[in-house]
């Protein structure tokens, strides 16, 4: 896979993960045409588009477009189903998810997509090893927290 | 204070949202258990609450402006400075540049506690990419976190590794990363795979010793790191299948097992056994068994067990069964599976879902060409496809149509295509679109008007966009002609008269390529139109010149057509108008042209010799040397002038005084090979210069100032005694893919006989009759008993636009002219060291090579003779007598055995042939066997010429009787390519005998190991096909490079990409000048010196890039320093280094 992009109905980018070096530039001129495309196709029409040399695979969950980027001889179906795994991700971990979730708490589903998609490849596939090692993360996190006080907080110690 | 007090009230929200402790596993539903309170929360309220860009701007300004306040206040806790990351992930998601924040991320990775260090971690990886320098900073962080007890920590670090990590830093954290590959926990076991793979991937030879790790990894006991390992042997297997082949067992047992269900429950989804290891193992199996019987014959089974187990109605089964079809087309084809893959592919075909139906498509595209009946069977579907509302649909359906192109249905596929390519704004959609059309056109035109009417549309729509081959092919296609002189004249007049009848219409805009096309045709063929007044065109091109749209470059397109025309005008008032206009203006192109026209005009007799009529395809000589200028020189050294220094050394000079950096490779001429382009010139067919624009002395060979001046597209017109009359040469693009066959060309016209399915017809409605007629003019010419013409099959005989062999014949011609600037700046010993006599060459029939040779022959010896220099002219007519010595000076060499050990060979039942004697003394390769069949034998000899790699195949007939039409035919591999055309012909081969062919090999993409394949089909009783690989390596591409030390020295300093390696001595080799020589046997390299512990050793890969060594002993170990302009060789030739070490 080359890049994920989730994007809003109104064109809003709500995540982004490049898995190939590109230069901001690029990204932005690659996001904008590809939130502009997508969006123009009626829903009616196929989930895959050709765009440059690459495949384009996207899916529309309630307000929001999740949209991959393969190479040609990749698996569209599979890369469909991708997008499905991490929505079900999603929307375990928030318990029943809602664009909102990914809006307000976009670092940790930064964090979901990394334990499930590494560079591009499929890393796990098993639902309940994602979570558990996300869990794990955020049990040890909690943890680590200390109690600080008030002045610490806003920077003044 | 007041900025503390500030910061207070910023960081408030913050505060109060503390005690929400944000979302976690399984929170209450709804938006408000989100830290939705926070400083980021209300930031992103506050924007979405925004109705106006512009708004949105000044927010996010202003929030970046306190970022970059807080984050470089030393006093900023950790804790704040996660929050600040957060929010600087979000600005720089919006797409505002938050650069200043990097930095602070990789802080935060460094010194965080775990909640912060995760935080900083995906920053980094948001933020940098794998190239981007600050990651260097990251590598300690990296180091520490792997080695901590932590197993959060070491999991982070495993995770950033795989994402992005700097190639150069890779052997700072191998080993920790190697260790971590026997640890406890199967999570990091497989993040460690995964790293391996992300190294893998971006330097493949630092990874090349642990091969047996990825071993075991693949027999992990978790599923997880198995199934992680697979990413890697694919990658693997993609480079060269060959070498993993005993794993395929394997992989079919893990497969099965999958299939069968024996893994975990947890890695189901919607009920179906771990989906994407299934299609993972599909992918290795399909190139594992890709051509090879043996191999495919382990996985039939566990094939029609997918296919049998993949049932449920769901896209996973879909995915996997897709995954299957192409594995079971991929491999050695067996039919029952065929058979079954192919009733899938119309699963996919006729689903009404949209999704499906685009796959069933795409695999139709694949197949069609193994299986041309499967389009006959789903051809109302392609049909319906065709009018499909989703324009994906419609292309794919396209490129089905693409596939199955014939003499027959090429008129309805190109019309479909053409209404596609005017609907579609998508510019990859049309380049790629409008060159297949092209392509189609000039294969299986039907007729002129209909082929010229095309390419109208092609370049009217297409217009600037177009790959710039599509114009010149169609301009060369124009020009060179058929072997019917009066098709040739038809084909022209029609073009003009369309063009003229184009450019009467006001007002309409043309893409500049097209105009240039039109001007190019008008301006050499418009006297064909012979009812036509010249002046009407020349007032058509004038009108043309003095629009506003039209581009300076077109300008000198038209000039030329002009000046053309006007040279076969008596008088023209049109061309004085013109002169009149354009001697003043601004342009100075434009001024020059006007001024060479006002010029020539005034000496008809001179401009009608210089612009013959239809002679863009005549062969040019030019006088490269310039000799004609040697009076004028020799004056001006009289008379005190400097001599002439060409480009290359006035620089260096400049250079070694000014101590700048330098990117010339101090005076070594690496590219040698550039000469002959740089003389013959790949000329495009048009653009006019007056007088040579060369100017040198007449000892320097003239492609030495190919660097500053642009000979392209200049026609060379005068010599010593001035204007050369008549002479232009027409040099064919060295990489034309093209096969050049030497039958003779039979324009076939195909008449349209659409199958008649009348009587079926009869009971359908209107539309349904249309679908029926539709598809009766697509599918003719498909199935088994038509004359089936499939994209990429060797089927030229069908073909009305053939190209004539000008392509041999052009680059014999090269090599003439080649031999010609050589022969001028260094008369004599060429033609004599030739060996090969006339009676060699007249007494073998096998060797394709002789046919263009022979015929080009007689035009090099003419080219030759018209180059009058008293003195030089005997010497070089004796070249005439022996044209096989063009060769000589060239790669080409022709290699044939003597007619007598020929006659030896026919009397042995197995013939086993050897190399000519010329080529024997190279240094060459064990003639090894590559395939055989009852009927004959192939052969391959790797001959290392100094130059180039030279793949001598030997087909031998072992039959009885003559072999007819014998094709060797090597496939396009992207690694490597092959000069001249890939395909070799014998129309016979008798009986008994050996026929050769040879081809040289160019690596165009650098890699360690690679294969060439193809496929010779014959002949016999009926038609054969066997197919070969040939196995190729790097090594195959080096050179030792012969340099001094004090070359060595300059060139070293001007090489940038450096590789370091200590790699250990073997103990039989303690010594430098061992180790030295160990690798001059092996990987001729060429020593250039030996000091003390240190040596410095010198090659190239062909055809010239350098690549400069330093070695250094100290306590066992041998520290390379690699350096070459090109980054990939240094790692290449380490990995080879390293091997050679080990074995010796």
């Amino acid at each position: 896979m080359q890049f994920m992009l989730l994007f809003s109905r109104q064109g809003k980018l709500r995540l982004q993960k490049w898995y190939v070096p590109l230069s901001d530039k690029e990204k932005k001129k690659i996001t904008r045409e590809l939130v502009q495309t997508v969006l123009a196709r009626k829903p009616k029409m196929c989930s895959f588009l050709e765009w440059r040399d690459l495949k384009i695979v996207y899916k529309r969950y309630a307000s929001l477009y999740f949209c991959c980027a393969i190479e040609d001889q990749d698996n569209e179906l599979i890369t469909l189903e991708i997008i499905h795994r991490y929505v079900e991700l999603l929307d375990k971990y928030f318990g029943s998810v809602c664009e909102l979730d990914i809006i307000f708490n976009f670092e940790k589903a930064y964090f979901i997509l990394d334990e499930f998609l590494l560079g591009g490849e499929v890393q796990e596939t098993s639902k309940k090893n994602v979570l558990k090692a996300i869990e794990q993360a955020d049990l040890l996190q909690e943890e680590a927290k200390t109690p600080r006080s008030v002045l610490e907080e806003i920077g003044l110690t | 204070m007041s900025d503390v007090v500030e910061r207070t009230l910023g960081v408030l929200p913050a505060l109060l949202g503390q005690h929400e402790p944000g979302a976690g596993p399984g929170g209450a539903g709804g938006p408000h258990r989100l830290s939705a309170s926070s400083r980021l929360g209300s930031l992103i309220r506050n924007i979405t609450a925004l109705t106006s860009k512009h708004e949105e701007e000044k927010l996010i300004q202003q929030e970046i402006t306190s970022l970059k306040a807080m984050v470089s206040a030393p006093t900023t806790s950790l804790r704040l400075m996660k929050e600040c990351m957060v929010r600087l992930i979000y600005c720089e998601m919006l797409g505002y540049e938050s650069s200043f924040g990097y930095i602070h991320a990789i802080k935060l990775a460094q010194q965080g506690n775990l909640l912060e260090k995760r935080v900083g971690y995906l920053a980094v990886s948001l933020f940098l990419h794998e190239n981007h320098e600050l990651l260097l900073l990251l590598v300690n962080t990296v180091v520490k976190d792997l080695q901590s007890t932590n197993l959060v920590e070491v999991s982070m670090a495993l995770t950033i590794v795989s994402q992005i990590f700097p190639r150069e830093m890779i052997p700072a954290v191998l080993p920790l990363i190697e260790d971590k590959l026997q640890h406890s926990k199967e999570i990091i076991r497989r993040k460690a795979v995964q790293a391996l793979y992300k190294f893998y991937l971006i330097a493949p030879n630092q990874v090349q010793h642990i091969h047996d790790k990825f071993r075991k990894a693949l027999c992990d006991r978790d599923v997880g790191v198995m199934a992680a390992s697979l990413h890697i042997y694919l990658e693997m297997i993609k480079e060269n299948s060959s070498g993993y082949k005993d794993l395929t067992e394997s992989f079919v047992i893990i497969l099965k097992q999958v299939v069968g269900g024996k893994l975990p429950i947890d890695f189901n989804y919607h009920s179906v056994p771990a989906p994407w290891l299934q299609i993972q193992l599909l992918r290795i199996l399909g190139l594992l068994g890709k051509d090879d019987p043996r191999t495919s014959e382990l996985m039939y089974d566990v094939l029609e067990e997918s296919l049998r187990r993949a049932e449920i109605n769901h896209n996973i089964t879909y995915a996997i069964l897709f995954e299957c079809v192409q594995t079971i087309y991929t491999i050695y084809p067996k039919s029952e599976l065929l058979e079954k893959a192919a009733k899938c592919i119309g699963k996919f075909v006729l689903s009404p879902q949209i999704n499906l139906k685009y796959l069933g498509l795409k695999a139709l595209t694949c197949v069609i060409q193994q299986d041309p009946n499967l389009a006959l069977e789903h051809q109302m579907t392609i049909i319906e496809c065709l009018d499909h509302p989703d324009p994906i649909i419609k292309r794919e359906t396209l490129e089905i149509l693409y596939r199955i192109t014939n003499g027959h249905n090429v008129v309805v596929i190109v019309q479909k295509m053409l209404d596609y390519l005017k609907e579609t704004k998508e510019e990859y959609a049309i380049i790629t679109l409008a060159g297949k059309i092209a392509e189609l056109a000039e294969k299986y035109a039907p007729n002129n008007e209909w082929f010229i009417q095309t390419m109208n549309a092609v370049f009217s729509v297409g217009g600037d966009v177009l790959y710039p081959d599509i114009p010149n092919n169609f301009l060369r296609l124009l020009a060179e002609g058929f072997d019917d002189g009066k098709e040739d004249k038809q084909l022209r007049t029609y073009a003009v008269r369309s063009y003229l009848a184009l450019l009467e219409e006001e007002n309409v805009f043309y893409p500049q390529k097209f105009l240039q096309v039109m001007s190019w045709v008008l301006g050499e063929y418009s006297s064909l139109a012979t009812d036509v007044d010249p002046e009407t065109i020349l007032t058509r091109l004038h009108n043309l010149l003095k629009k506003t749209f039209v581009t300076s470059e077109t300008k000198a397109w038209i000039m030329a057509a002009v000046t053309k025309i006007a040279s076969r005008a008596s008088f023209s008032k049109t061309v004085d108008k013109l002169i009149q206009e354009f001697s003043s203006s601004l342009d100075t192109c434009m001024r020059q042209h006007t001024f060479e026209l006002k010029h020539l005009c005034e000496d008809k007799v001179l401009m009608k010799g210089l612009l013959p009529f239809d002679a863009s395809c005549n062969d040019m000589v030019v006088d490269a040397s310039l000799s004609f200028l040697d009076e004028f020189v020799a004056e001006g050294l009289g008379q005190g002038a400097a001599p002439y220094k060409p480009h290359h050394q006035r620089q260096e000079e400049k250079l070694s005084q000014e101590k700048a950096l330098n990117f010339e490779p101090y005076g070594l001429s690496f590219a040698s090979s550039v000469s002959s382009s740089g003389i013959a010139g790949r000329q495009s067919p048009t653009g006019l210069s007056f007088g040579s624009d060369t100017s040198g002395n007449s000892t320097e060979m003239g492609h030495k100032e190919t660097n500053t001046l642009k000979l392209e597209g200049v026609r060379k017109l005068w010599g010593k005694e001035g204007y050369l009359p008549k002479k232009e040469s027409k040099v064919g693009k060295e990489d034309e893919p093209q096969t050049v066959s030497c039958s003779s060309l039979l324009a076939r016209r195909v008449a349209e006989t659409p199958v008649s399915k009348s009587d079926q017809v009869s009971s359908l409605s209107e539309e349904e009759k249309e679908k029926q007629q539709l598809a009766s003019t697509l599918f003719v010419g498909l199935g088994s008993n038509a004359n089936v013409s499939l994209m990429g099959k060797v089927d030229l005989s069908t073909q009305k636009f053939k190209r004539k062999s000008k392509v041999d014949k052009a680059q014999s011609n090269e090599e003439a002219l080649n031999m010609q600037n050589s022969a001028a700046s260094d008369f004599g010993p060429l033609v004599d060291t030739v060996p090969i006599t006339k009676e060699d060459c007249d007494g073998d029939k096998h060797t394709t090579l002789r046919k263009p040779s022979l015929c080009s022959s007689d035009t090099v010896g003419e080219t030759l003779q018209s180059v009058k220099k008293p003195g030089l002219d005997d010497k070089l007519s004796d070249s005439r007598l022996s044209p096989l010595s063009l060769f000589a000076d060239s790669n080409i060499e022709i290699l044939q055995p003597s007619p007598s050990s020929q006659c030896e060979n026919a009397n042995k039942t197995v013939l086993l042939p050897s190399l000519a004697e010329e080529l024997e003394e190279l240094p060459h390769s064990e003639v090894a066997e590559l395939c055989q069949s009852d009927a004959l034998a192939l052969y391959l000899c790797k001959v290392w010429k100094d130059d180039s790699l030279l793949l001598v195949v030997f087909v031998s007939n072992k039959n009885p009787s003559a072999l007819n039409a014998v094709n060797v035919v090597f496939e396009k591999e992207q690694h490597f390519q092959i000069l001249e055309s890939p395909a070799c012909q014998f129309p016979v081969i008798e009986a008994q005998s050996v026929g050769h062919c040879q081809k040289c090999v160019r690596m165009d993409k650098l890699c360690t190991q690679g294969v060439i394949s193809g496929f010779v089909n014959y002949q016999s009783e009926m038609e054969t096909h066997l197919e070969f690989s040939i196995p190729l390596s790097l090594l195959d591409f080096i050179r030792p490079m012969k340099m001094t030390t004090e070359d060595f020295g300059k060139l070293w300093l001007s090489l940038s990409n450096d590789v370091k390696q200590n790699i250990k001595m073997p103990s039989s080799q303690d010594s430098i000048s061992a180790a030295l020589s160990v690798l001059h046997q092996k990987l001729k390299l060429h020593i250039v010196d030996i000091i003390g512990n240190e040596g410095i050793l010198a090659c190239q890969l062909l055809p010239s890039v350098p690549c400069l060594l330093h070695c250094r002993t100290h306590s066992g170990m041998l520290a390379l320093w690699f350096r070459s302009p090109c980054s990939a060789l240094p790692d290449g030739l380490l990995y080879q280094c390293q091997k050679v070490m080990e074995e010796s």
